[in-house]
This record gives structure tokens, sequence and C-alpha cells, in this order.
């Protein structure tokens, strides 16, 4: 195990690492870069000067030199500044982080409580009306485009209804619980409903498996009642699967997440990640894509540990 | 789809299976129309005089009447030629994506199963890092990236059409690890029947083995992801395109026809609900086909129909 653990973790740096390189070389490719705002914001700036400032910004040398440059100083813990915030970007960071861990988390915990039943009952229903229906739902959950359903919710309730705000972190002034709530409510119930449509199929999938399993048929002809058999022994049979499908869709979340932060102008890493990339704010956008990519990799990582620990049977041969 | 060496009785077998599902079938009668529609839909409104490009700004936001079934939009363009217009768009980079997807997919997989050893390792790497990264800010980013630094001509990169040849390789850049599975898969299972062995003892090469042994066999799945592949495809397009970094305008996508809708929400809902309604519509008609494909391809018998 302990060895199985030491490879996955290389194995994670390393692909981390690969990522960093490609992101790196990828943001500079991006159109205007800051020496050419600088130019175009100037109109004094001579080519030559714009060849000094490059040289004094350390821009003129090669990509493998530079990115090994900002490696080393990325490790030593200078992420540099943000050119948008004006401030270092790991302040710009930090409060956006937890906001969209706040909304996946919050979005996930509903969107596993509507899976779970809505799983279980289309598993005990199969092909029957209960189970059409479910899948039909869920199909639509899974098929729906993400900025679509969010402007359908603020068509609804905002614009026909007016209960709720249709973006936004908190009214001016405001600083109560109860009014950040009131803004958090469309973003979690938009990315709430766009992924238990995909977790109801998987929930559905585990279940009938279980329920073809030997030990829940002994169960049953023990005259055991369905909700015990189901509660007590097939649920916790699918609890890997689910584990396991959590951490693997938190990349898709988080794809998810960027498009509702956006829309609903909630300050998440999402929207700051788009707000970066167009905005050329480089070191903000390499961090930030680089601390989405190592959450989703930690979160692989996680369900692979907690697979071996939960399932005997798996062994990591070292 | 099927094959020429399949027997008819499974063939047969398949249209039945396919029929029974109702879904699925509504699935494809609705496809069917909404691509008729995309193909003759703006010939024949061009044969009537009609331009979906045709801006008046004195008709702007119009709601729905007879010269305008659907209403206009900001530049008073009519809503329903730019759905049509937008439609093509949309499901061409579907269809053309999942295409390229599979082949790309079938490339890698037969490689990684044929090669084996380290290069089917670091293969197989490959497709769990691609699979475990956050998708949609990757391909920001690369939407983003301005290839005329690396030296391609603006003329090639830029523009309309440029914009949905992008979309389709990027697509296809992260889209292959589910086929790429499948196909590595029926390799290693092929590889070493008895049958497959009788085939390379006889001269055959890998590359004939592969076309008539290890393909046919994962036929089927390919064929499921690579429908099921559309309708994720045509979502992650419309994504890219409502965020200004997909298809560029003029050219209409179902997508990029929201990228103003959200500012005119208060004015002009409408222009909200038409376009991602066709999205929602065509990608659950896939998805929908897709899973009574894989019902109908399912050589496990008939149960539950």
């Amino acid at each position: 195990m302990a060895g199985y653990l030491v490879r996955r973790l290389v194995e994670t740096l390393l692909l981390l690492l690969v990522m960093s390189f490609l992101i790196y070389g990828l943001i500079g490719l991006m159109p205007g870069d800051p020496i050419d705002l600088m130019v175009s914001a100037d109109p004094n700036l001579t080519a030559a000067d714009a060849q000094r400032l490059k040289a004094l910004q350390g821009l003129d040398v090669p990509l493998p030199q530079r990115y090994w440059r900002w490696l080393m100083a990325t490790l030593s813990g200078d992420l540099g500044y943000s050119r948008l915030y004006a401030r270092p970007v790991l302040e710009v960071l930090g409060p956006r982080l937890l906001n969209t861990l706040l909304l996946m988390g919050t979005s996930l915990v509903l969107a596993l409580a509507i899976a779970v039943p809505a799983g279980i009952l289309a598993a005990l229903d199969p092909r029957g009306p209960v189970d059409n229906t479910i899948n039909l739902l869920a199909f639509a959950g899974f098929s729906m485009p993400s900025f679509w359903l969010g402007l359908l919710l603020i068509i609804l309730f905002s614009v026909q209804l007016g209960w709720l705000p249709a973006g936004g972190s908190a009214s001016i002034g405001e600083s109560g619980l109860l009014d950040r709530l009131r803004y958090l409510i469309l973003p979690v119930l938009t990315l709430t409903l766009l992924t238990a449509g995909t977790f109801i199929r998987f929930v559905r999938a585990a279940m009938l498996e279980a329920l073809r399993e030997d030990f829940i048929r002994t169960a049953r002809v023990k005259g055991l009642s369905t909700t015990s058999v189901v509660i007590r022994h097939a649920l916790p049979h699918t609890a890997l699967a689910l584990i396991t499908i959590t951490a693997l869709h938190v990349g898709s979340l988080f794809s998810g997440a960027l498009v509702v932060e956006t829309i609903f102008a909630y300050l998440g890493m999402g929207k700051l990640i788009y707000d970066a990339v167009i905005g050329n704010d480089y070191n903000l956008a390499l961090v930030a894509l680089l601390l989405a990519t190592l959450v989703t990799l930690l979160a692989n990582l996680l369900a692979d540990l907690a697979y071996g620990w939960l399932d005997p049977r798996i062994d990591y041969g070292g | 789809m099927a094959a020429e060496g399949i027997p008819a009785g499974r063939r047969r077998r398949f249209w039945r299976r396919l029929a029974g599902h109702r879904l699925a079938t509504g699935a494809g009668w609705l496809l069917a129309a909404l691509v008729l529609a995309g193909l003759f839909g703006p010939p024949l409104g061009r044969a009537f005089g009609l331009d979906s490009e045709a801006v008046n700004l004195f008709g702007r936001l119009a709601p729905a009447s007879l010269e305008h079934p659907l209403g206009t939009d900001e530049l008073g363009r009519d809503l329903l030629l730019r759905l049509l217009e937008g439609g093509r768009i949309s499901l061409a980079v579907g269809v053309a994506g999942a295409l390229l997807t599979a082949l790309i997919g079938t490339a890698i997989g037969l490689a990684a199963g044929y090669a084996g050893g380290r290069v089917d390792a670091a293969l197989m790497r490959l497709t769990d890092g691609i699979i475990a990264l956050p998708l949609l800010p990757l391909l920001i980013v690369l939407a983003a990236v301005d290839l005329t630094r690396l030296g391609l001509p603006a003329t090639l990169v830029e523009g309309g059409l440029a914009s949905v040849w992008r979309i389709v390789l990027l697509v296809a850049l992260f889209g292959w690890t589910t086929v790429a599975r499948l196909v590595r898969a029926s390799v290693l299972s092929q590889k070493e029947r008895d049958y497959v062995r009788a085939a390379r003892a006889l001269g055959a090469g890998p590359w004939r083995i592969a076309v008539r042994h290890v393909l046919p066999n994962v036929a089927s799945p390919i064929i499921v992801a690579t429908t099921l592949s559309i309708g994720n495809i045509m979502l992650t397009e419309s994504v890219l395109s409502f965020l200004g970094l997909g298809i560029q305008p003029p050219l209409p996508s179902w997508g990029n026809m929201l990228t103003n809708a959200q500012e005119l929400i208060w004015q002009a809902p409408h222009l909200a609900v038409w376009p991602g309604a066709l999205i929602f519509l065509a990608v659950i008609a896939f998805n929908l086909l897709g899973d009574g494909l894989q019902d109908a391809l399912d050589p496990r018998g008939d149960a539950g129909f």
C-alpha cells in the first residue's frame, strides 16, 4: 500500500509538472503579451524600448529557460502579481478557491441527495414506469447546456418572479449570511441539476449490479423486506462505485462551476480563470489553471486510495 | 452500419430491437428532421430571397410575427433563419468532431494494444491523465491561443470557418480516450485467440488482423461511444461559443447566438430560449439514440424487451 501511494504521488506530481510546462507555453501564446499591452498604451514607446523592456522582464530568452526560471520562482513561493487585480496572485486566488469549493461542495452533496434515492427507485423497477421517468429526467440533466439552464432559471426566478438576484455575490452594504445565501441559490441549483443526472445513472447501474449479487438473493430469501435489503445490504455494496465516480467527477464539476460562475457573476475560481484568460492576466491564469488541475488530480488520487482502503480484496502489490 | 459480414438474422434483430426502443426511435426522427432542416432550410430560404444576415436596426428584438415567426435578434435579423443556419454549424461540429475523435481513438487504441509493454503503459497513463484534467478551463486557454504566434498564416487561423475547424480539432484532442480504451481492450482480448494466431501463422500482417479481426469485434461499442460523443461535443462547442471562444460571429452557431442573450434577458427572453432549446433537444436526442443503439447492439440476448 505504501509503495502504491508513493508511486501514485510521483505520477501525480509528474503529470502536474508536464501540465505546468504545457500551460506555461500556451499562456505565452495568448494574444497581446504584457509588452504589447504597454506599447499599445503608450505611443512614445519605440521598438527599441519594447526590446529593452522584454530583456528587463526576461522575455527575450527561449521558452525552456523562461519556464525554468518561473518554475524555480514558483517553488520558492513567489507566484508573481496579478495584472488585473494589482495584487499578489495568491491573495487573489485564496478567497476565490474557497467560494468555488463552497459552490462545488454544496452542489455535490445536493446532487447525491437527489441521485441516491432516485437511482435506487429506478433500479428497483427496471424498465418499468418509475425507471423510465427517472431515466428520462437523468438524460435531460446531462444533455442540458449548462449556461442555458442558468439562463432559464434567471428568466424564471429573476425576470418573471423576481424572487432571486440574477447574479453577484452579495447586495451592496449587506454582509449577512442570509443575504449571501440568496445569491448562492441559483448557482447551486444550476450546478446540482446538471450533476444529478449523471449520478442517477451511476447509482442505478451500481444498484442493479448489487441487486444481482448472490448475497442479496440470500437476504431476500431469508425474508428481509426490500427496504432493509436495499439499505442494509445493497447500498453499502455500491458505496465504492459511488466514491470513485464522485472523485472522477471533480474535473467536470469544475468545468460546470466555471460556466455557472461566469453566468451568475459568482466570484469563484472558474470565473477568475475565464477573466484572467480574456484579460491577458498571465500570472493569474497560469497559477489558477494549475491550481484547478492540482485539485482535480488530488481528488483522483484520493479516490484511488479510498478504493484500496475500503475494498480489502484489492492488492496493489507494492 | 451493419457490415457485410454480419448475418441477416442479426441485422434484423438489431433493427427490431432499435424499433422497440421508442425513445431512441423518436430521437432518430427528431435528429433526421434537424439535419434536414439544417441542410435544406438555408438554401431554400435564400431561394425565396430571405437573408439570414439581413440587418434591420428599426426592427430589433421584435416579437414573433408572420414575417418573423420567432421574432428578431439584437440586430433585427430573423431568428428562425439564424437558427437554421446555426444548426448547420452546430450539428456539423458535433458529427465531424465525433468522427475525428473515433479515428484518433482507434489509432491510439490499436497502437497501444499491439505495441504492448512500455508504449502501452505510456499511452494508458496519458489516457488516465487526460481523463483527470479539468477540461473546460484548459479548452478556454487553448481556444484563446493566438495561432499566428506559432508562425501560422493569419488567413488560415482567423475568421469564421477557421473557428469551426479549430473547435473540431480541440474537442478531438481531448475526446479520444473512450474509444482508445475500447479498441485497446479488444486488441488485447483478440490477439492471443487461436484464430488470430492461425491468421498470423498464415502470414497475415498486423494491419490485416486489425481490420479483419479486431475492429469488427469492437465496432458496436465504438458506434455507441461515437454517437454519445456527438452530444458531448455539441455541448462543449456551445459553451465555448457562448463564452466567445468558439465559433466566431457573424457565423452563427446555437452556442454563440446565446452570447448576447444574457444581457438582453430582461428585454427579450425569447432570444435566450430558442437556441438553447435546440441544443438541448439535439444533445438529448443523440444521447437517447446512443442508449438505444447500446441496447440494440448488446450481444447479451433480448432481455428487457
